[in-house]
């Protein structure tokens, strides 16, 4: 399945822009598609840490992901 | 203001201008909005709960921001001000946790994402 992928902050600068799509099999979990990230984006694997929101809620790795859903990297956050 | 409340405690942050004696020229603040709201209300939501609060107020700016510039304000009411200071100090603390807003610090020589490497 195709996935689009929302990136802010330093992910959107290792990516090079602020969407991506990403093929994933259709019972991909969040675990699978961190890796697949990091095999296309070594850089992710430097940051801090790295969250992935599914439908606008923090994402367990066992987290399934289906093509509907909306998906966004979050880099470490930096508000206030 | 309710009449019933004794105190508000108010955190305004502001735009510094150095970090780590690095002078800092700006300040770039981006969000993902609708998760952003969503996670400001749960904290709103947890204070609530924890605490007898009676009003609650979360501001955050995004955009670019300059030295002295206001990014973030919180406000809590509350009767009596151990609420009021506790609430709003958890407010401040557990959105710089959860809430998906991110700030770029711009410096003379260059630029960094705060947080974003160990």
């Amino acid at each position: 399945m195709k996935i689009n992928i929302l990136a802010f902050g330093i992910a959107k600068d290792i990516f090079g822009e602020s969407t991506i799509n990403v093929e994933l099999p259709n019972d991909a979990s969040v675990y699978n598609l961190k890796y697949s990230l990091e095999q296309q984006y070594p850089r992710l694997k430097k940051l801090a840490t790295y969250m992935v929101a599914v439908n606008n809620e923090y994402a367990l790795p066992e987290d399934t992901i289906y093509e509907t859903d909306e998906i966004a990297i979050i880099p470490p956050v930096s508000g206030g | 203001m309710l009449p019933e409340s004794g105190g508000i405690d108010v955190f305004i942050g502001t735009v510094r201008n150095a970090t780590k004696g690095k002078t800092v020229l700006r300040l770039e603040f981006e969000a993902y909005e609708k998760m952003a709201i969503a996670e400001i209300e749960k904290i709103a939501a947890q204070a609530l709960a924890k605490w007898p609060v009676q009003k609650l107020l979360i501001h955050h700016r995004t955009g670019v921001l300059a030295v002295g510039d206001v990014p973030v304000i919180i406000a809590v009411s509350a009767a009596h001000r151990d609420a009021a200071f506790e609430a709003c100090r958890y407010v401040i603390d557990t959105l710089k946790q959860t809430v998906p807003i991110w700030k770029k610090e711009i410096f003379e020589d260059g630029e960094v994402w705060v947080a974003a490497h160990p």
